[in-house]
């Protein structure tokens, strides 16, 4: 289960990267943060996003047309 | 967040469109930019300084724009120039573009530039242009500074990367 879990359906770009970047300050050092997108340019998105910040992608796939990230508080 | 001193990079964009639709980029990459950890600077200079305005009142406008084509009951419509310089035209074309955005989930230009402010983004409005055109500092945003093209080359000699939008 993810620290903190952000709803981003239904948002497009930059949206569903500027409410995971709060979101994951919310996330203590190490936590995770799992997010859910309808957004198909966020699958390359937030894998760009946590090799700049730092940040690790733990886990990502699909289904039924939401995207699922969890993401690593490490940056 | 993860950036240090050390590898803080810089990104500054001038801004010189003040229509709904070249609104969009500059926005766009300055709020993005600055969740990934990138140090902004905007320089608003021209028609890009209608984006800094209290009250935004952004149009579009279909006019010499054979590239616009707005998707409409499954295909898309694209206006001919004779029809575009309408009176009426323009205010039709910001409806249809506001309403495509809210439908789109595309984040509105009063929100992006929310963001762009809370997420530490330097605002810099072009002086000369404010004399230019008449402007008053105290019709922009707050937390807005004002410069010329020395500050802002001062700027983009210490970015790593420079856009002119």
């Amino acid at each position: 289960m993810a620290d903190k879990v952000l709803d981003a359906k239904g948002l497009n770009c930059p949206l569903p990267i500027l409410k995971a970047k709060k979101a994951i300050v919310e996330v203590p050092k190490d936590g995770t943060l799992e997010v859910l997108s309808t957004d198909p340019g966020s699958v390359a998105d937030f894998q760009a996003f946590c090799r700049t910040t730092g940040n690790t992608m733990l886990e990502h796939g699909e289904s039924d047309g939401v995207y699922r990230f969890v993401i690593k508080h490490t940056g | 967040m993860s950036a240090t001193e050390s590898n803080q990079k810089h990104m500054s964009i001038i801004v010189t469109k003040g229509t709904l639709d070249w609104a969009y980029p500059p926005f766009i990459l300055a709020t993005t930019a600055a969740a990934m950890g990138v140090n902004v600077t905007m320089f608003f200079t021209f028609y890009g300084l209608a984006l800094l305005k209290k009250d935004l009142d952004l149009q579009i406008s279909p006019l010499g724009k054979p590239d616009m084509a707005m998707p409409i009951a499954g295909m898309h419509m694209k206006m001919p120039n004779m029809v575009a310089m309408l009176p009426g035209v323009n205010a039709m074309a910001t409806t249809m573009m506001k309403n495509l955005i809210a439908k789109k989930g595309v984040a509105s230009i009063p929100q992006l530039r929310e963001a762009a402010v809370d997420s530490d983004v330097e605002i810099i409005a072009c002086q000369m242009t404010l004399d230019l055109f008449e402007m008053k500092k105290e019709d922009m945003i707050d937390g807005i500074k004002l410069g010329g093209a020395a500050t802002y080359m001062e700027k983009a000699l210490s970015s790593d990367i420079n856009l002119y939008i």
